[in-house]
């Protein structure tokens, strides 16, 4: 049989006590969230804004401005491109204000995990001018190559994105190829050792192309000038 | 509430260093592997994920030694998870206005840094017991050390990885980098290389105490 030692215990603290703690460092805590909120706010959407604007500029040559439109079903919508949702395409336009391309997000599922990247178009050769990656986890050394390696990225310099007759889908399907089996300009010729990243590239094109394309087609004209 | 005596125990550069080495929190703890696998696959990003976790460190030390006396302990967990979550959220934002690439490099590991178990056991361990001062003093060390870890795995794993160090070629054109070093494989490779040297240091410093030892008993 075994004896306790009885050792007198602290009293407990009231339950007043406990709540007003837990208040406290929660009003505290809210407050220093709000004011780094607030304080960072202006620098974050700075940065935001600029790296659309890189993104921009890098996928369509050529342009000194850019704006940025929603695509609603009833027309191109002008919105401020850091705050906004829903489909967005941005126009790039030269130094005399007339367009020169269209750039539009695209996502597909890579290797690791989905790959978001804006593309490119120009309407007047009805092509991909090119694309940037926005988000990727592709596997270092071998998948995120697809952002960098120069033969790859030269697949849309001028990669073919013709409307067919109708204007309701692409003339031809962009498809990714396997490395070196490329003969047509709507193919994509795949990283050898990197095909599960190059498809996924070459489906979010098609995707996007097939959908978003046809609904931009009779809407240019309010993109023709500089808003 | 009766003081603790902890808390008059002065600070020393043992109160420092106690993190740095003796009590390195990934060589010696190994405590925030999830942190030092995950974001060391380069220099910057093991610089930044370093700075990110010892200013939360800092800051909720710092506040958990003010409030210390005033925290029941029923409650002490809950409030130092608030106040840890607190510093995270501003760190967050802190990182988003300063570079966004860098923001998107370290993904969910900076949200993650609320828990981490090296900041909600140095509140609960050392912090809630002693003064302001001296938990400044040990959060540092323990910042630094938790630093100087991440940095030991970034360089090794960017220079065989990526023949780089901070984004400056490091081999010639010739080197092919092992890209293994910078996937997560490289990451437990790099971990368990170090590892080792430690413990290889921690066991001929023990041989050479208790050669000495011999040698004076003789």
């Amino acid at each position: 049989m075994t004896t306790q030692a009885h050792t007198p215990q602290p009293p407990a603290p009231s339950s007043v006590a406990m709540i007003r703690t837990l208040a406290g460092v929660a009003m505290l805590s809210g407050l220093l969230v709000v004011l780094t909120y607030q304080w960072t706010l202006p620098r974050i959407l700075e940065n935001k804004r600029l790296a659309v604007q890189r993104a921009v500029f890098k996928v369509i040559p050529g342009i000194t401005s850019h704006a940025a439109f929603r695509l609603d079903p009833d027309g191109l919508t002008r919105v401020n491109e850091v705050d906004a949702t829903g489909t967005l395409v941005y126009a790039g336009y030269d130094e005399a204000g007339a367009l020169k391309g269209m750039a539009a997000e695209a996502a597909a599922r890579g290797y690791q995990d989905v790959i978001r990247i804006l593309y490119g178009y120009s309407p007047s050769c009805e092509c991909i001018t090119g694309i940037t990656i926005l988000r990727s986890t592709e596997t270092p050394g071998l998948g995120d190559k697809i952002g960098t390696d120069p033969k790859f990225l030269a697949n849309f310099k001028a990669l073919d994105a013709r409307l067919n007759t109708e204007r309701t889908a692409l003339r031809h399907a962009i498809v990714t190829v396997k490395h070196g089996k490329k003969t047509e300009p709507w193919q994509i010729d795949a990283i050898s050792g990197a095909t599960i990243s190059s498809k996924a590239i070459g489906k979010m094109l098609n995707d996007s192309g097939q959908t978003l394309l046809p609904r931009l087609a009779g809407r240019t004209d309010q993109l023709r000038t500089q808003p | 509430m009766a003081a603790d005596p902890k808390a008059r125990q002065p600070v020393t550069m043992d109160t420092f260093l106690d993190g740095v080495w003796r009590e390195n929190p990934v060589f010696v703890m190994l405590l925030g592997m999830c942190p030092v696998l995950a974001v060391t696959n380069s220099v910057a990003n093991a610089i930044a994920m370093g700075l990110a976790t010892t200013f939360v460190l800092l800051c909720s030390s710092a506040l958990v030694s003010l409030l210390r006396n005033a925290i029941p302990k029923q409650v002490r967990i809950a409030t130092y998870i608030v106040i840890i979550a607190t510093f995270v959220t501003v760190v967050d934002y802190v990182i988003q206005a300063i570079s966004l690439d860098l923001y998107n490099a370290l993904g969910a590991f900076i949200q993650l840094i609320v828990v981490n178990c090296i900041i909600l056991g140095r509140a609960e361990a050392y912090a809630s017991r002693h003064r302001i001062t001296a938990s400044l003093v040990n959060s540092l060390g323990m910042g630094a050390g938790f630093s100087l870890a991440l940095l030991c795995l970034g360089s090794v794993r960017e220079l065989l990885g990526n023949g780089t160090l901070l984004g400056v070629a490091v081999f010639g054109e010739r080197f092919q980098p092992w890209s293994i070093m910078i996937l997560p494989p490289g990451g437990f490779f790099v971990l368990g290389a170090w590892l080792l040297l430690f413990a290889w240091l921690k066991e001929r410093k023990a041989r050479a105490t208790q050669k000495g030892e011999r040698i004076h008993g003789t």
